[in-house]
């Protein structure tokens, strides 16, 4: 091995920072999935029946179904009545002041760097924030709430605005969509509502915190936003998970729905437990997340930062029904060890004049595999469709991979679509340069990664941008000898 | 400030240095001169640490501390600062932010308080007088996208944005037009001081009407073969190189 390939690797190998375990006592589910469960679910959240219904139905369908096998991903078979579907907590049941939090949790929170009370007070980012299931502190409601913004846990929409989310669950992601929504359908915990009102801009970002934290507990988050015409939001999700040996399953749905005039930005930064060095523990995360531009001129962006997770499989997509609608992804992808991800986007194009934009960026180091996959679709009705789609890959080393599977259809002759992809490696000469400069190793590592996902954090707000860079700093910092 | 003893140095299997001895004093400027493959620019790779050369003989005294057994980054950060032939493009990093990353790590080596922006954005707006730069450079890309003239002007910026103790400069005329290569020396000749020592390696003596060098040297097959004042370089551009090779070809 020569040097720099020793440096790249020492590099590229650090270690898991955010690996604590919380003792909180938790409510817990038995472990394994029937009907029997489902029921237990919907029974401690005080469901209505349509609600246990619909998961009745979802996890009917999900029987007849089979694990998909066509991402290029590879891990031991999944034993699904081996994990405690849900786990909640117990906290106080209400909440009227950060002060009544858990100390517990408010302590985890803080490790996390992201104390609620700083939060609050500094950045005015309203959180929602889940662990393991149930989401146990909404900050901000109620200046939302004079707007008429609605920002609260799944359970207390389902609850509070049962309307809203009957007309909404399943509009964008049915039941029935594939084995891991169908499976999430059936057993989801908690999550978070968003529902901006017609005309309303939302005066702050909004965020969420996703921490799985029992051991042998799957998280199944659901999100469902709603921009109603002319409305805007701009929503972070952060995900975070101690260090286990075992592999936790993550099958999250996210969705949105976007009326004519509705702008919804959905930026993540997921940084879920990767595994070891040696490939042995991490997170499945295996997710879908779907928004509808159904009105015309709506917009709908995601911004993912994925620099966690053992198996990452997910595809932020966007059906652009309405005329002249817009579809935006951009991707930053860390893979290092050996971790996997098959992540990208699909585009569906269906109304007049839409538009699309995907920068994937993936960057691979260690022993990893990291792909890209996405579809674009232009609908015979799809005139004057647009897209435009650049895939570039760093490759860190040089036993690591790097994969792009780009599927176009198109059914429209008056479509423009274009794709760009680059393969790259961190240069020894760009190394050397830096070193030259005084900048060590892992500082020109760090350096050169951040300016190669630029194009993507620019699109991260502010804060979130100052963190994922941080986070990328982290995913490749090692000592260098 | 440098002392080069019989050094040796090879790049996979082929010998390049085969025992070079030169002295640098502070504040001297010394050009080395030679034909092409004479192994200038390897001398200059040497200086700088490239890792692909191999040192195998000889020893090279850099402010009195042993040279090569330091890394890359501890001679830039001692002082050490080469300007490369063939500079790299770093693509989504400013020039602003790249020399900001490089100033500050190599002032918290010498134990001095990092530079916060405004005084850092001083700094550069002084030194990019030197080398008469646009202000849209400092947040372009590093060399992406410059001309050559760009990338050349731009090592020199960066080298008087960190001050070296000692540059070296490794054909940093070549590709330049006349005006490029005048405002190059002009930023050169603004950092000649008492204390500041340059090592400056050309193909042309042309460079050198605009950097006046107290000693020329000339390389040839990888040892000093001639030294003298700054009438060698003119020597050797009225005769051209092949005296030289005639002098020493046959010991060789």
């Amino acid at each position: 091995m020569s040097e720099d390939q020793k440096i790249i690797t020492e590099v590229t190998e650090s270690d898991y920072k955010w690996g604590f375990i919380s003792d909180i006592e938790s409510d817990q589910a038995p472990k394994g999935l029937n009907e029997e469960v489902i029921r237990f679910i919907s029974l401690k959240k005080k469901e209505p029946s349509w609600l246990l219904e619909w998961r009745l139905k979802a996890y009917r369908h999900w029987l007849t179904m089979e694990e998909p096998t066509w991402p290029n991903v590879h891990y031991p078979k999944i034993d699904f009545n081996d994990i405690i579907y849900y786990s909640a907590p117990k906290a106080k049941p209400v909440l009227n002041s950060l002060d009544e939090l858990d100390p517990e949790i408010k302590a985890t929170f803080d490790k996390l760097g992201i104390s609620l009370e700083e939060q609050k007070r500094l950045s005015g980012v309203a959180v929602d924030a889940v662990i393991d299931s149930v989401s146990v502190k909404t900050t901000f409601r109620e200046a939302l709430g004079e707007l008429g913004i609605i920002f609260c846990s799944f359970s207390e929409a389902v609850q509070e605005h049962p309307e809203l989310v009957k007309q909404y669950i399943g509009s964008v992601v049915p039941s029935t969509d594939n084995y891991y929504a169908a499976l999430n359908s059936a057993v989801f915990s908690d999550g978070s509502f968003c529902y901006i009102p017609k005309g309303v801009r939302c005066p702050m970002e909004l965020s969420t915190y996703f921490r799985i934290n029992s051991a042998g507990t799957g998280q199944f988050e659901r999100t469902l936003i709603v921009a109603e015409e002319g409305a805007y939001v701009s929503y972070l999700e952060g995900c975070t998970a101690p260090m286990r040996d075992e592999n936790q399953l993550h099958a999250a749905v996210v969705e949105i729905y976007a009326h004519q005039d509705a702008q919804v930005k959905y930026s993540t930064v997921q940084n879920w437990y990767p595994g070891d060095k040696e490939g042995k523990g991490g997170i499945y995360n295996f997710v879908t997340k779907r928004g509808l531009c159904y009105g015309k001129h709506s917009k709908i962006s995601w911004t993912q930062v994925e620099t966690g997770s053992a198996i990452t499989w997910k595809y932020p997509s966007v059906i652009l029904k309405g005329d002249h609608s817009i579809g935006e992804f951009y991707s930053v992808a860390v893979t290092n060890n050996f971790q996997q991800a098959d992540t990208g986007t699909k585009m569906i194009h269906l109304g007049k004049n839409t538009r699309s934009t995907i920068i994937s960026k993936g960057i691979s180091g260690g022993k990893s595999q990291n792909s890209y996959r996405g579809l674009v679709r232009i609908s015979r009705k799809a005139d004057q469709a647009r897209n435009f789609s650049q895939c570039d890959s760093l490759l860190l080393g040089d036993k690591c991979g790097a994969h792009t599977f780009p599927y176009l259809e198109v059914n429209n002759k008056t479509a423009i679509v274009e794709h760009e992809a680059t393969t790259s490696k961190v240069g020894e000469d760009q190394i050397f340069y830096c070193n030259q400069r005084g900048i060590s190793t892992e500082d020109a590592v760090g350096l050169i990664v951040n300016g190669y996902c630029k194009e993507v954090f620019n699109q991260l707000p502010m804060e979130f941008a100052v963190e994922a860079q941080k986070l990328l700093a982290i995913s490749l910092e090692g000592s260098v000898g | 400030m440098l002392e080069i003893k019989n050094l040796q140095a090879r790049v996979e299997e082929k010998q390049i240095l085969n025992g070079i001895n030169l002295i640098v004093k502070p504040g001297e400027v010394h050009a080395i001169m030679g034909p092409n493959g004479s192994g200038k620019s390897t001398l200059a790779s040497v200086l700088a640490g490239r890792e692909e050369y191999e040192v195998t003989g000889g020893e090279v005294l850099f402010k009195g501390q042993d040279l090569l057994e330091m890394s890359p980054e501890d001679r830039a950060r001692k002082g050490l600062f080469l300007a490369f032939q063939y500079p790299v493009e770093i693509p989504g990093v400013t020039n602003a932010n790249f020399l900001k990353t490089a100033l500050n790590e190599i002032r918290k080596a010498n134990g001095l308080p990092s530079l916060d922006s405004k005084e850092f954005l001083q700094l550069m707006k002084e030194k990019m007088k030197l080398v008469e730069m646009d202000k849209a450079m400092t947040q372009r890309s590093v060399n992406e996208g410059f001309s050559g003239g760009e990338k050349k002007r731009n090592e020199v910026f960066q080298m008087a944005m960190l001050e070296p103790a000692l540059a070296v400069l490794d054909e940093t005329d070549s590709g330049l037009d006349i005006d490029a290569l005048r405002i190059v020396a002009n930023g050169v000749n603004a950092l000649r001081n008492k204390e500041r020592s340059f090592v400056v390696i050309t193909h042309y003596q042309r460079l050198l009407d605009y950097i006046v060098p107290d000693y020329v040297h000339v390389l040839y097959k990888g040892r000093i073969v001639k030294s003298g004042t700054k009438e060698l370089a003119l020597e050797l551009e009225e005769k051209g190189y092949d005296w030289i090779k005639e002098e020493n070809g046959v010991h060789i």
